[in-house]
């Protein structure tokens, strides 16, 4: 299909849906040629989804180019993510708590309000489906939009001519025009103190074009870019590898193996948590709020191995310390693009139990023994014929299930054992089953008996392993951003028309913005070179200055 | 005396000049009604006597500022009060910077008003200096809020400007829509001075009584109401003696002792609002319209364009791009969807459309001054209710 094209009356050939003739400016559109004023914001270039419309890839590429559905998604977006604060999200919602399902946690605490929301998914929502497609229907139309644009923009800006046709000065905002003495002597004069004003200055014959600034046309486009580049950032972490973000609990003076983090082993050295001396000044509401306003400082001292290349997992007969340090709230342990933060922690956890074997009739003792809770024994000796063996141990006992008992969890919350008692007198063995606060024994009456002594207690260290390889796209994203909206907003573009015919001097100037800033460089001007007066031929107009007058 | 008492005496000193300089700009305004030159001359005098009133206010603010990192060994932003402050000290900054500008007297009028609301509804809070709790002990704090309290009070200055630019064209003969809003808005500042006024009076009155009563959590609690109490805590059980019976109980969800304060701030500000109008006969906005009479229009425009123009960056880089660096240090996760996060991101959006509407649908003058003044309201809304209601990461008090 040939392309139709615009033929202006200075003989240049434009592509259809042009407004502002590219070579002279002259408007080419009804539209144009009967405003005041002309739209300069693309500098009157051919926008493609402007002049298109008839094909399902023009009407999808006009949807997304449109700056109303852009404006639009934005206020959509922005609507959607208040309301994701109206109650706490799920993340946020304490794991802890007695009520393990979200849905009744959420109906308990907030009421019917809260089952609603719960139920609508707003309790997860920026994680849902329909809020990162409205990010990436945002995204797609930062990207269509900018191309649509800027491209004509940029070749527009790139071609300009110096000599525009008269009807393009006219619709221009701020013009002056009248007569001077000397026409060429006074175009020089303008040159000269246009270039003092740091304009670069082009000139043809009787016309004149003055510039500063044109960087500044393509910060918006800079800064999306930036945009996008985040927004690939974010989304590549969704591939594997890219990102990695666990956490564990260690207790101190224990050594696991690092979740996320293959080949690496953790000691929990020590954890500190020290507290300012504030004699408990706590409100309540700052207690409700989980503001602690008495710690000063939580850390801990940890030290981290690696295996050499090729072990088998979960061997650590060989490890390698590669790195020791003091990990504390912003100050987390950074390895090989690992970073370990200390994140919680737990004072007085149940780490060991220490039991009593004896008589039950004469309270006679054969000895003592400390169970380990994570790692316990299978046999501890007691000397003198007496030894305990572990038959069965459940670290989170739950009740029986089929007759069997059944831990609910691996963690040493409620730690029950299935014990194998033998001592000299009797040396076939007795078999027990002892939870904290309950002894059974499934097979008869016994002589002797486990009796708990005391606990052990240990500290434990919450942490999170992070890593995350799209922080540097992130960054470069960030930056690209920052320097565009800093360039757009910072910078004004400026643009000075002159023309003199015959004395009769003709001025048009264009600026994307600061239309003060481009009247000061006229008075700037206007103090050098004997200039008529301007007009800005759209300034708002002030209906009460004309009352005052009155007064 | 100690540091900290010295820092707060500035602080004073401060809002006593930014009172009386208040008055100077309204007299350099008053002047310019009159055209002659010996008219203008006055009011330049007058101009000039309030902008250097203004500036010394703000070196005392500043020294207020600075004493006070002296004596914690932090930047004073981390607690309400701090921040509210500082809030209002990058308010007066921007003013300046933009008074030297524009040269627009008449947007001291506003700011200086603004700024003093600001000061005292800081000063509503314990103004105690506290140690930092470890998450905050970085140097990110300082430059994450400062910057983002900068980029907000650049922003405000468009509220400000289209605030004036709304009084004067805005016809308050006949109703409509514009004329409502305008006094919501007004009302809503006098709120504030009723808040002020109920802290003031039951703080000086030593008012104090004590609740226990069931969270929501369903565990017993202790609340200590500095207000009467208007409305109970869920299953409240008095402990002091002789004081106010709660008139409503409320459900463990609601607050009641901020519903207390707002509806305390709420009865105060109305009857206020009610004997102004009662005394002067008029809308609050036409006791004020004619101090903006003379205010050029377009410069109120620009200037509340430019004023976004130059805060946007400032808050992208503060509020946005240093808080996702702080929180990647802090936490390993550079966003986390905390309210206040989020709440930062919907004014950063918001502003992003306000560019976007003015660059291309050509959103200028009225519509551009109510999309500022919409803006300043979210600002306020994430500094008030996201802290004080919504708990999160940036609860402080």
């Amino acid at each position: 299909m040939e392309k139709e094209t615009v033929i202006c009356t200075c003989g240049h050939e434009n592509p259809f849906g042009t407004k502002l003739c590219e070579k002279c400016g002259n408007p080419l559109t009804e539209e144009e040629k009967n405003t005041k004023v002309v739209d300069m914001r693309y500098d009157g270039k051919a926008i493609r989804s402007k002049t298109y419309n008839k094909s399902f890839v023009d009407k999808v590429w006009n949807f997304f180019s449109s700056v109303k559905v852009g404006i639009t998604l934005i206020v959509i977006l922005l609507l959607a993510a208040s309301i994701g604060t109206f109650l706490p999200q799920e993340m946020y919602v304490n794991a802890g708590s007695p009520i393990a399902d979200k849905g009744a946690y959420y109906e308990s605490v907030y009421g019917f309000f809260g089952k609603i929301y719960y139920m609508l998914g707003l309790t997860d929502l920026y994680s849902s489906w329909w809020f990162q497609i409205l990010v990436g229907m945002l995204g797609i139309s930062i990207i269509v939009a900018s191309i649509d644009r800027g491209i004509p923009l940029h070749k527009s800006l790139k071609n300009q001519r110096v000599k525009r046709h008269a009807s393009f000065m006219k619709r221009q905002r701020v013009i002056a025009s009248g007569e001077v003495a000397d026409g060429e002597t006074t175009l020089n004069d303008i040159e000269k103190q246009l270039k003092a004003q740091k304009f670069k200055v082009r000139r043809d014959g009787t016309a004149l074009l003055a510039e500063k600034n044109r960087i500044s046309r393509y910060g918006p486009y800079i800064n999306h870019v930036g945009l996008i580049i985040f927004l690939v950032g974010v989304s590549l972490r969704v591939v594997p590898g890219f990102y990695v973000d666990e956490s564990m609990m260690v207790k101190e003076g224990e050594m696991v193996e690092v979740p996320g983090m293959p080949g690496y082993y953790f000691k929990n050295e020590k954890f500190i948590l020290e507290t300012h001396d504030n004699n408990g000044q706590l409100s309540g509401e700052q207690e409700k709020q989980g503001v602690n306003v008495v710690a000063k400082n939580f850390q801990t001292n940890a030290k981290l191995y690696k295996q050499p290349e090729g072990a088998v997992s979960g061997d650590t007969s060989e490890l390698e310390l590669v790195k020791e340090a003091e990990i504390r709230v912003n100050h987390p342990l950074q390895y090989d693009g690992y970073s370990i933060y200390q994140m919680d922690y737990r004072l007085g956890d149940l780490s060991g139990m220490t039991f009593k074997l004896m008589n039950k009739a004469t309270e006679e003792s054969y000895g003592e023994l400390t169970i380990d809770l994570t790692n316990p024994s299978k046999m501890y000796d007691l000397g003198n014929g007496s030894s305990v063996e572990i038959l069965t141990y459940l670290p989170d006992y739950d009740g029986f299930k089929d007759g069997q008992p059944v831990t609910k969890s691996p963690n040493p919350n409620n730690p029950a054992f299935i014990f194998m008692m033998k001592t000299p007198e009797t040396p076939e063995g007795e078999t027990s089953f002892v939870e904290i606060k309950n002894t059974i024994e499934p097979l008869g009456e016994n002589q002797n008996m486990m009796k708990f002594v005391a606990p052990q207690t240990s500290n434990a260290s919450g942490l999170t392993i992070n890593k995350n390889s799209t922080l540097p796209i992130l960054s470069v994203g960030g930056i690209i951003f920052l320097l565009g909206v800093a360039i757009g907003s910072y910078w004004n573009h400026r643009r000075i028309w002159v023309q003199i015919t015959d004395n009769q001097l003709l001025l048009a100037t264009h600026t994307n913005k600061n239309w003060h800033g481009m009247k000061r460089e006229l008075d700037k001007l206007s103090e050098h070179v004997a200039l008529p007066a301007y007009e800005d031929q759209l300034a708002l107009t002030d209906s009460e200055d004309e009352e005052e007058g009155d007064q | 005396m100690n540091l900290l008492s010295l820092s707060g005496n500035l602080l004073f000193v401060a809002f006593i000049a930014y009172l009386i300089a208040t008055f100077f700009f309204g007299g350099a305004v008053k002047n310019s009604h009159d055209k002659t030159e010996a008219a203008s001359r006055h009011a330049d005098r007058w101009g000039k006597l309030a902008i250097s009133i203004t500036i010394i206010g703000f070196i005392s603010h500043l020294s207020y500022f600075i004493t006070r990192w002296v004596y914690t060994g932090h930047a004073p932003v981390s607690n309400m009060f701090e921040f509210t402050t500082a809030f209002g000290m990058f308010i007066v900054l921007a003013f300046i910077v933009m008074y030297f500008m524009y040269r627009a007297t008449v947007i001291g009028l506003v700011a200086l008003p603004i700024a003093i609301l600001i000061i005292g509804y800081a000063a509503m809070f314990p103004t105690d200096a506290s140690p930092l709790v470890p998450s905050l002990q970085s140097n990110w704090l300082t430059i994450h809020v400062i910057t983002a309290a900068l980029g907000q009070a650049v922003l405000s200055i468009s509220a400000l400007a289209g605030l004036v630019y709304l009084l004067k064209v805005v016809k308050l003969d006949k109703p409509s829509k514009d004329r409502f809003f305008l006094e919501a808005v007004m009302f809503f500042l006098v709120v504030v001075i009723g808040f002020v006024i109920a802290s003031t009076t039951f703080s000086a009155m030593g008012y104090e009584a004590e609740f226990t009563y069931i969270n929501k959590e369903e565990q017993q609690a202790q609340i200590k109401y500095d207000m009467p109490p208007i409305f109970g805590m869920n299953q409240y059980q008095q402990l002091t003696e002789g004081t106010m019976k709660p008139l409503i109980e409320t459900p463990p969800l609601i607050n009641a002792k901020k519903l207390t304060t707002v509806t305390w701030a709420l009865l105060i500000g109305s009857v206020l609002y009610v004997l102004i109008r009662l005394i002067a006969r008029r809308r609050v906005s036409a006791i004020f319209q004619p101090l903006v009479k003379r205010a050029n229009l377009d410069l109120m425009d620009e200037i509340g364009y430019r004023s976004v123009l130059i805060g946007f960056p400032i808050f992208s880089l503060g509020a946005l791009v240093f808080a996702m660096i702080w929180a990647q240090e802090a936490w390993g996760r550079f966003w986390g969807w905390d309210p206040k996060e989020v709440w930062a991101l919907i004014t950063w959006l918001f502003y992003a459309a306000f560019l976007h509407l003015r660059l291309s649908k050509g959103w200028e003058g009225k519509k551009s001054a109510w999309l500022a003044i919409v803006g300043f309201a979210i600002m306020i809304f994430n500094l008030v209710v996201i802290n004080l209601i919504i708990a999160g990461l940036h609860s402080y008090a």
